[in-house]
């Protein structure tokens, strides 16, 4: 068992008016198996949020936490956490030129694992999982997101998810620009990774609609930067009648 | 201040051909095979000046190759192609005859020639190489360059009917040299070349490669991979001129900048004649900024003037590898380091790979690697040793 946990954190960005506050004060803690949606309007911060945990140099953490099993993540360079045990499946997952997906599986999985994987297994690993995530198998041999349709991007990131197979994944909007088939096939993906591993799950997101196929343990509405309201499964039903309104007039 | 880079691209525009200095005036920079060039920086390569200087020479003959001086009389020396500035004309003039390398008719190399040319002095060298490639030979032919100089070199290569031909040149030059070269191919009927062009050293080089055909079923394939520090200027113009009917020609050039003042030039000009029926043509350029303060320009012209062709094709893109990408490679476990090594290594990998010598891929891989290290001359220096 593990625990991620973010502590009051306040993460600000540089803009030509100076720094902006985006982040006022965050405070969550996810378990190994468990699964919090954070869903807020747009601009509500959530991205900010996830970069911030995964090490971006755009964010400024100007105070609080954020550990995973009780060590410093934000001490970390991007990489280490990574290695760490973090994982942040991108909304805007980027190309990489001249960069082969394989070898690119290839070299994350030999820097997670401090090794390289054993070749026989490793070959039948990325086809399974790209089998999986219906992914033709030429995509291994494209350069990374290269080209990539917006579904293909985000089945890609979690292809990642499934070989990696990281301690916390933080999923940014992965539901975003999919349409029904992809977001089964992708939400498929990451219940299996949830099945078949104790991986702890942050899943962001503006839309219910990715609820019905990932079941989260708890939700969190995230307004101007923080956590406005907390509860079960029930607080998603609740935001699909009534939208954000409630919150988002309450913090005016 | 940020990176810029330029495509541009339309139709061909023919630049004359001659062997005679006179046809070729002093440019002034606004000309069009000269507007990219910093003139002041070729350091004397325009004028028109004797020099005895010579490069050393280091060679590897295998059977079937022979190696000769020539005078500027030699009946050969009438039959290579024409060349298309005043720096080839003048290395023509200059170069008072040529080292002919003669690979037999139908020979099959056990190894390839190897020829490295070192300069070690500031006097201006003019230099005429011809590779007499034999008919129906294979021959894998290296030159390989080092050291500073001020050298101006036409290289003709004469590929006979049916014969195969790997070329791979190295430039790699100490830091202040600066080196304008003619490669001008001539394939025969069913001829095929694949040819290298690795631009790494130097304060200004300058390739003007031409191809022409003689006859159906001439196939080039033109590859190049240049890295441009800061400061340095290099400068690869392409000519395809399809005039015979069926054949191919495949021209992919990788560039990649790094450091204030680093300026690359790419122009791919490729020219379908009504004549040329039966033509598949396709050429490409990419160019890897990995900097601010570098400079790209890649200019491909293609022009067809029959209907009749298989294919004919380009593409230019210049993009920046860029802290995104890092973050986005970080944030799979991949350290700084390695990451840039694996996007840099990965975009010239493909061009390495196809020569087909693997020592020399190897050394090549371990110089670019180096390179972009931020070690340039120690790196490639090696390489030539
Ligand atoms: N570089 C920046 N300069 C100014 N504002 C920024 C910058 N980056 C993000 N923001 C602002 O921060 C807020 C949160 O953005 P983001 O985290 O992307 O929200 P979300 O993912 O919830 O849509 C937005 O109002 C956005 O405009
Ligand atoms: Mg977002």
């Amino acid at each position: 068992m593990a625990t991620l946990e973010i502590r009051d954190l306040h993460v600000s960005v540089e803009t030509e008016q100076g720094p902006k506050e985006i982040l006022r004060g965050v405070d969550l803690t996810i378990a190994s198996g468990q699964t919090h949606a954070i869903m807020g309007p747009n601009g509500s911060g959530k991205s900010t949020l996830a970069y911030s945990i995964a090490g971006h140099p755009k964010y400024t953490i100007t105070s609080g936490t954020v550990t995973l099993d009780g060590e410093d993540l934000l001490e970390m360079s991007v990489d280490e956490r990574a290695r760490a045990g973090l994982f942040l499946a991108m909304q805007y997952p980027v190309e990489v030129a001249g960069v082969t997906v394989s070898n690119f599986l290839r070299t994350a999985k030999t820097a997670i694992d401090g090794k390289a994987p054993s070749l026989r297994h490793w070959v039948k690993d990325v086809k399974g999982a790209m089998d999986n995530l219906k992914m033709d198998p030429e995509f291994a041999e494209r350069d990374v997101n290269l080209g990539f349709s917006g579904g293909e991007k985000k089945r890609h990131e979690i292809l990642q998810m499934e070989l990696l197979k990281p301690k916390f994944a933080v999923l940014d909007e992965t539901d975003s620009g999919l349409d029904v088939d992809a977001l089964k096939v992708v939400s498929e993906g990451v219940n299996r990774v949830r099945e078949n591993s104790e991986v702890g799950v942050l899943l962001i997101t503006h839309y219910t609609r990715i609820l019905r196929y990932i079941k989260p343990d708890f939700v969190h509405v995230f307004v101007d930067g923080k956590v406005a309201a907390e509860g079960g499964p029930e607080l998603a039903d609740e935001l699909e009648a009534n939208g954000y309104d409630r919150w988002t007039s309450a913090s005016v | 201040m940020t990176e810029t880079y330029t495509i541009e691209g339309g139709p061909v525009e023919l630049h004359r051909s001659s062997f005679d200095v006179a046809d070729f005036p002093l440019p002034t920079g606004r000309e069009e095979d000269w507007r990219f060039t910093p003139l002041d920086r070729l350091r004397g390569l325009l004028e028109d000046q004797p020099s005895g200087a010579e490069l050393s020479w280091t060679t590897d003959l295998p059977e079937g190759v022979t190696l000769t001086s020539v005078g500027a009389e030699d009946a050969l020396l009438r039959t290579v192609p024409k060349v298309f500035d005043r720096v080839g004309a003048l290395a023509l003039q200059n170069s008072t005859g040529a080292v002919v390398v003669k690979v037999a008719a139908n020979a099959e190399l056990d190894r390839p020639v190897v020829l490295k040319l070192h300069g070690s002095g500031a006097d201006v060298v003019w230099g005429h190489i011809v590779l007499d490639v034999g008919a129906n030979s294979r021959a894998q032919i290296v030159i390989e360059h080092s050291g500073t100089t001020r050298y101006a070199g036409v290289l003709s290569v004469l590929v006979a009917d049916g014969a195969k031909l790997t070329l791979v040149g190295v430039q790699g030059w100490d830091r202040d040299a600066v080196h304008a070269q003619h490669v001008n191919v001539r394939l025969g009927k069913d001829a095929t070349i694949a040819s290298t062009q690795v631009t790494l050293g130097g304060d200004l080089v300058r390739f003007v490669e031409n191809v022409e055909y003689t006859g159906t079923g001439g196939d080039a394939e033109m590859a190049g991979l240049y890295i441009a520090d800061a400061g340095q200027h290099q400068e690869h113009r392409l000519f395809v001129d399809h005039s015979a009917p069926k054949c191919r020609s495949n021209v992919v050039y990788k560039g990649a900048l790094q450091g204030e003042g680093a300026h690359t030039v790419w122009v791919g000009d490729v020219m379908i004649r009504a004549t040329a029926e039966g033509t598949d043509t396709y050429e490409m350029n990419r160019n890897l900024v990995l900097t601010d303060g570098t400079r790209a320009d890649s200019v491909p012209n293609l022009e067809i003037e029959t209907g009749e062709i298989l294919g004919a094709g380009h593409a230019s893109t210049t993009g920046r590898f860029d802290d995104e990408q890092l973050f986005y490679l970080q944030a799979r476990g991949i350290p700084e380091e390695e990451a840039r090594r694996l996007v840099v290594r990965g975009f010239f990998a493909e061009l390495i790979h196809r020569i087909g010598i693997p020592d020399l891929q190897e050394r090549l891989l371990t110089a670019i690697e180096a390179e972009l290290g931020g070690e340039p001359e120690a790196a490639i220096g090696a390489v030539n040793q």
